[in-house]
């Protein structure tokens, strides 16, 4: 088992836990604790700290352009680490990093395990990294490390496919939305609606929390109607770009969705 | 040695399928399915009528005499320029196509580089009356300007790829978001034998059609079914895949790849893959790939936009790998020329992308009676104002 600030977390915060998104360097090299900060002090569950990658196949346009920036910036796993090495004297909420798979494997997946357990990080999400691979090769690592391994799935996945991953997870499973690259939104469809009911109707064993298109107070109130929590990225990287003073700008957008 | 795909998807240590789940479904369909729908004889039967009498198969395996005597060897070009749309292509397309509509699929979308693979795929839609999306690189439409044209003619739909290097990279990966945003009536067709398992395979063995024929004419003209060598271009690397198929496992057989070298591997402009790159996932594949040491894609370069791409399908990385393929860098400038000297002694001018292939002719010297075959993979007429501008 498991035990980390993400499993805890869903042992004690029952409902509406508000996930957000954001690209390490973005919009300048060294914003990211300060984003952690803010995150935190205005009442955001749970941080996913986004590692930008040149070519983010699943990515919509926006947290394209975030993972560009923050590359031309300067940004890499290894100053991503420096930059966070000390997040936990002021951050308490489950932090998680989730990008592409070879930035990690050229990092080194041990070395990248290790330090990401030392700075304080619960989990990853790596949607590119299949799920045999996981098993065979990394899964023992991970639990050694007390990091939670988050899957994605789809309105496509199968259902014995969905128990399986539901079975190897320990924290939550990522609900993409609708089949869609991020940053696509539009209001939530019937059959989006009826995905959820089906997603509750499977009793798994861990919650889930839904991505992909939640951009703000409407969208993340109707997705905590169905799921524990959802999660928000690109709306976040959008008002990020245009923000002139981050620690308000990102104040005001939490208390927004969550008020 | 195993050269083959094996059950889980890999060549040696390279393949797999390193998707996004939302690519899953339609990647794990393809993976259950491919190889039943390809030995259907049903498949074959129109697979192959189509390879014969819309592509005009078999291609000429035709004796370069001239081209012979210059470099004192037995040279034979695998005339993949004369299949219908001019480049060996359509041979993917087709088999690709007709799988797509047993899928039940009703859209097709494809990426393309030099446009080669965007007109076979324009072309073989129209053909079965299916809509059609190619992305292309903002740079390649405006060099390839001719195919852009065809494809339209054609009925498809040319989107630019306007990130990144915007080229054939960033054109693979807008096809995916598209894929991903479109599941269920849309059937991606990659174009070389790149992306995540079962593609790498599937491509390879829609184009393995040269390398049987390719035994066959010489078992006529030289009474063994073989060559010494084979030499072909490699971006991807679909048409080197297909000639080199059914000589793998024939250790007699020398497989020579010819990469974009660009202005040179040392010039930082370059798409010498396997000179410059490392292990790593790229497009959905655990392959070798241009990368710095933090696991960014770098930038390719090439004359040929065909070539010009920062990865190399994971078959070639394990022939380089386990030193079964021999795989040269050849740069823009001898390529240009050796595109010209192609042009000048045989009457036959040649793609870029396949002029890399004649210019290990100047690399390499082969035995007075070496059976080299040269695949010849796709003709230059999409490439006219690149040689006519080039400073030679």
């Amino acid at each position: 088992m498991i035990q980390n600030r993400l499993t805890k977390l869903f042992q004690t915060s029952q409902q509406n836990i508000l996930t957000i998104y954001f690209t390490a360097g973005f919009p300048q090299l060294r914003d990211t604790q300060r984003i952690l900060e803010a995150l935190e002090q205005s009442g955001a569950d749970i941080i996913e700290i986004g590692m930008p990658f040149s070519d983010p196949i699943a990515d919509g346009e926006v947290i394209q352009m975030s993972n560009q920036q923050a590359l031309e910036n300067g940004m890499t796993i290894a100053k991503m680490f420096e930059q966070i090495a000390n997040f936990r004297q002021k951050i308490k909420i489950p932090v998680l990093l989730m990008g592409y798979l070879n930035p990690v494997l050229q990092f080194g997946m041990e070395r990248f395990c290790q330090t990401a357990a030392q700075v304080g990080i619960d989990g990853f999400i790596l949607p590119d990294l299949p799920l045999n691979e996981y098993l065979s090769d990394y899964k023992s690592l991970w639990d050694a490390h007390n990091l939670s391994n988050v899957f994605l799935i789809t309105p496509q996945t199968p259902e014995s496919r969905i128990r399986m991953i539901d079975e190897v997870s320990e924290g939550f499973i990522y609900a993409v939305s609708t089949s869609s690259t991020t940053g696509k939104t539009s209001a939530i469809s019937a059959s989006q609606t009826a995905y959820f009911a089906r997603l509750q109707a499977l009793n798994l064993k861990n919650p889930f929390l839904i991505g992909f298109g939640i951009s703000d107070k409407a969208s993340f109130r109707q997705a905590c109607t169905h799921a524990r929590g959802a999660i928000i990225g690109s709306a976040f990287i959008k008002m990020l770009q245009n923000s002139q003073d981050l620690p308000v700008d990102i104040a005001n957008f939490v208390q927004k969705i969550k008020s | 040695m195993i050269y083959t795909v094996n059950e889980a998807g890999y060549y040696g240590k390279f393949g797999g399928a390193y998707i996004p789940e939302m690519l899953y479904p339609n990647v794990e369909e393809l993976r259950e399915r491919y190889l039943d729908i390809i030995n259907e004889p049903a498949f074959q039967q129109e697979f192959q009528e189509l390879l014969h009498d819309y592509v005009g198969r078999p291609s000429p395996l035709y004796f370069a005499k001239r081209l012979s005597d210059l470099y004192n060897t037995k040279i034979y070009l695998k005339r993949e320029d004369l299949n219908h749309t001019g480049a060996h292509k359509i041979n993917n397309t087709i088999g690709q196509v007709l799988l797509a509509k047993r899928l039940g699929k009703q859209k097709i979308i494809a990426e393309t580089g030099a446009g080669q693979h965007g007109v076979a795929t324009a072309t073989v839609c129209a053909l079965m009356g299916l809509e059609c999306i190619v992305y292309m690189g903002e740079i390649d439409i405006a060099r390839q300007r001719p195919n852009v044209e065809r494809m339209k003619m054609l009925g498809a739909k040319v989107v630019p790829a306007t990130s990144g290097s915007r080229t054939l990279k960033d054109a693979t990966n807008e096809a995916m978001r598209h894929w991903i945003n479109n599941p269920t009536d849309t059937h991606y067709i990659i174009g070389s034998v790149v992306g995540p398992h079962p593609y790498p395979d599937m491509v390879a063995r829609f184009q393995s059609v040269i390398s049987a024929e390719i035994k066959q004419q010489l078992q006529t003209k030289e009474g063994r079914d073989y060559p010494d060598y084979v030499i072909a271009c490699v971006g991807g690397g679909s048409n080197a895949a297909g000639a080199f198929y059914h000589f793998l496992d024939n250790q007699k057989v020398g497989l020579i790849g010819a990469e974009a070298g660009g202005l040179g591997i040392d010039s930082g402009k370059s798409a010498a893959t396997l000179a410059l790159g490392k292990i790593g996932i790229l497009h959905g594949s655990k392959t070798v790939l241009m990368q710095t040491t933090d696991g960014q894609v770098v930038e390719p370069h090439s004359i040929s936009a065909g070539l010009d791409y920062p990865g190399i399908g994971p078959l070639h990385a394990h022939l380089s790998d386990t030193q079964r393929g021999q795989f040269y860098s050849i740069t823009d400038d001898e390529a240009m020329r050796a595109g010209l000297l192609v042009s000048r002694t045989e009457g036959i001018i040649p793609a870029i992308e396949t002029a890399h292939a004649f210019a290990i002719l100047t690399k390499k010297t082969f035995q007075v009676n070496d059976v080299v075959v040269i695949c010849l993979s796709g003709r230059g007429d999409k490439d006219l104002d690149t040689y006519v501008n080039y400073q030679y």
